[in-house]
């Protein structure tokens, strides 16, 4: 508890005091109101950090929901297969975060990667792309490359999901008749309800503040174009030494992140352990 | 307009009713649906193993066959020498830094939360639910917000550059969700147990040490995998609290080896499968536990 305390709790209120400071991180630091907060409000780098995460966010969601979903029912199946390609599919979440940046870096190099390899003996000439230096595709690398790395989860919880659904349930509605379709729409997509809310929740908070790929392989670039909330904090903290200005962003990621998971939460009302067991009962 | 806009709810009600013509289909038939879904599935395999299996090709070529050779086809010479050059590039210390922070991790982790779960369950008193609704909240907020002062106060504390600070910090950071699903398992041990051992002499201790600790083995199995794959992986508290080769994790080393060897693409596969190996080894070994673990801490 007291670990917890100091660790996690500590610094989160350190944070709001900071962002109320100007501090270089050696001296003592100097009172300074609300003028961190008001940068932020005019920094043009931070509202691109914004327009840039708000991006990453979306699209995230709606890239990963859908294809983990349909990645976890096919993969509740009972067909032999089945269990093979699932434990296939989880093989990118035993990399670290650090080592598909390296891989994919090596695959996506413009000179002697994978893909441009692939490109010639193919002949595919949209494979051979600079695709960590073009400013207008390489945001969609990265949220495709995060995608990449998340999904393998994602579609696990989906397929616990699917398979804590009662079978009678699809009996029942076979008998009334129902049509395949019918049966996702009815029967699989409600009873999934709570998955979708922990799955968003995750997909959203993650991508809100993801930070690993982005620093590793764009570091931010080309240009300002792929420089999230989180690494536009890391960099004012620990490359500008501006700690109470990065405390600002820390604390505005902090609060969105938070509001976003309890806004979510509460508004599917998934309240409490007691109430989800409900649910499932 | 409006014809068409009154017309739709009674075509979509009108379903069912059509919906009976068809006669319950057997499973397992090589329906369309069912090819469809063959093809997408097999497609999605084909976009999570090539990457893998291309770094896996990469890390045998040496560094000139890798520029000349088809880096897709497994001819014109492989070698192992580049899983060499990384051990002799310092990946042997990141490894055994790696294996020494999970492995006091978790048992740090664990042992915490076990006791701290028990003591929430048991006390229904002010102090254990505000203790528990701090926890929820630290559940919500993002490592990343708390980097900043997690940084200044590790410094402060004079821990800064050390293997010790990645423990407390990444133990701390797996705290909230360890506690919560402890919390959840520890509630639905029956209280009449607890009674009657209680009642037949034994103390909150041996309750815990006799009766919880044997029950809560799979708990903390699952926990132990869920909260190791994040110590090992992680990397942004790696990054901000240490510096120096001597005290470097694996995800971190990983990078400074490619700092140290950019053109040397080979050199950094083989980096990058040797820090996934003892992962790869734990899977193969038992990838059902796995599997569960990654998905029942989240679904709870």
């Amino acid at each position: 508890m007291a670990l917890f305390g100091v660790f996690i709790v500590v610094p989160m209120l350190g944070a709001l005091a900071l962002s109320f400071f100007r501090w270089n991180g050696l001296g003592t630091p100097h009172w300074a109101g609300g003028a961190n907060w008001i940068e932020f409000a005019h920094d043009p780098l931070a509202r691109q950090a914004l327009t840039v995460t708000a991006k990453v966010v979306v699209f995230s969601w709606v890239v990963q929901t859908p294809i983990s979903m349909a990645l976890g029912l096919f993969t509740a199946g009972s067909q032999r297969y089945r269990s093979v390609y699932a434990a296939l599919y989880v093989l990118p979440l035993l990399l670290s975060t650090a080592g598909i940046a390296l891989m994919w870096e090596a695959l996506l190099d413009p000179n002697f990667g994978g893909l441009t390899a692939l490109s010639r003996s193919l002949n595919l000439g949209f494979l051979r792309q600079n695709w960590l230096g073009n400013p207008s595709i390489t945001l969609y690398v990265i949220i495709g490359l995060i995608a990449w790395q998340f999904i393998p989860f994602h579609a696990l919880l989906y397929q616990m999901g699917r398979r804590q659904i009662p079978g009678v349930l699809y009996e029942a509605a076979r008998l009334d008749g129902a049509s395949p379709a019918q049966l996702f729409w009815r029967v699989t997509l409600p009873q999934l309800r709570y998955t979708i809310v922990t799955s968003s929740t995750l997909i959203i908070v993650g991508s809100l503040t993801y930070f690993d790929i982005v620093y590793i392989m764009t570091n931010g670039g080309p240009g300002y174009t792929t420089r999230m909330l989180s690494l536009d904090m890391y960099q004012a903290a620990f490359q500008q030494n501006e700690f109470g200005y990065a405390s600002v962003l820390a604390v505005v990621l902090g609060v969105v992140g938070v509001g976003i998971a309890f806004g979510l939460v509460r508004f599917s009302g998934f309240g409490s352990m007691a109430s989800q067991q409900e649910g499932v009962a | 307009m409006t014809g068409t806009a009154t017309s739709r709810p009674v075509r979509s009600g009108s379903q069912p009713a059509r919906g009976t013509a068809p006669p319950p289909r057997r499973r397992l038939r090589a329906s369309p649906g069912r090819v469809v879904a063959f093809v997408l599935a097999t497609a999605w395999l084909v976009v999570v193993i090539a990457p893998i299996y291309y770094m896996v090709l990469a890390s045998f070529r040496s560094q000139g066959t890798y520029l000349t050779a088809n880096p897709w086809l497994p001819r014109g010479g492989l070698t192992l020498s580049e899983y060499g050059t990384v051990f002799g590039a310092g990946l042997g210390r990141y490894l055994v830094n790696s294996v020494i922070l999970t492995v006091v991790c978790i048992v740090l982790t664990l042992s915490f939360c076990l006791g701290a779960a028990y003591r929430i369950v048991r006390r229904t008193g002010r102090a254990a639910g505000a203790a528990f609704r701090i926890l929820l909240l630290g559940l919500a907020i993002p490592i990343q917000a708390i980097i900043v002062p997690l940084y200044l106060l590790v410094y402060k504390l004079h821990l800064y550059d050390t293997l010790f600070a990645l423990m407390l910090t990444m133990t701390a950071a797996a705290i909230p969700i360890s506690v919560l699903v402890m919390v959840s398992f520890v509630r639905d041990i029956p209280r009449e147990l607890i009674g009657a051992m209680l009642v037949d002499g034994g103390t909150e201790w041996t309750v815990f040490r006799h009766l919880i600790v044997p029950l809560s083995k799979p708990v903390l199995a699952t926990l132990a995998i869920y909260d190791g794959l994040n110590v090992w992986n992680n990397f942004i508290l790696p990054l901000v609290l240490t510096q120096s080769n001597s005290v470097a994790v694996l995800p971190l080393g990983l990078t400074k080896l490619e700092g140290q060897y950019a053109i040397n693409v080979p050199a950094v596969m083989a980096a990058v499968l040797l820090s996934v190996l003892p992962l790869v080894v734990l899977f193969v070994v038992m990838r059902k536990q796995v599997m569960r673990s990654l998905g029942s801490v989240v679904m709870r």
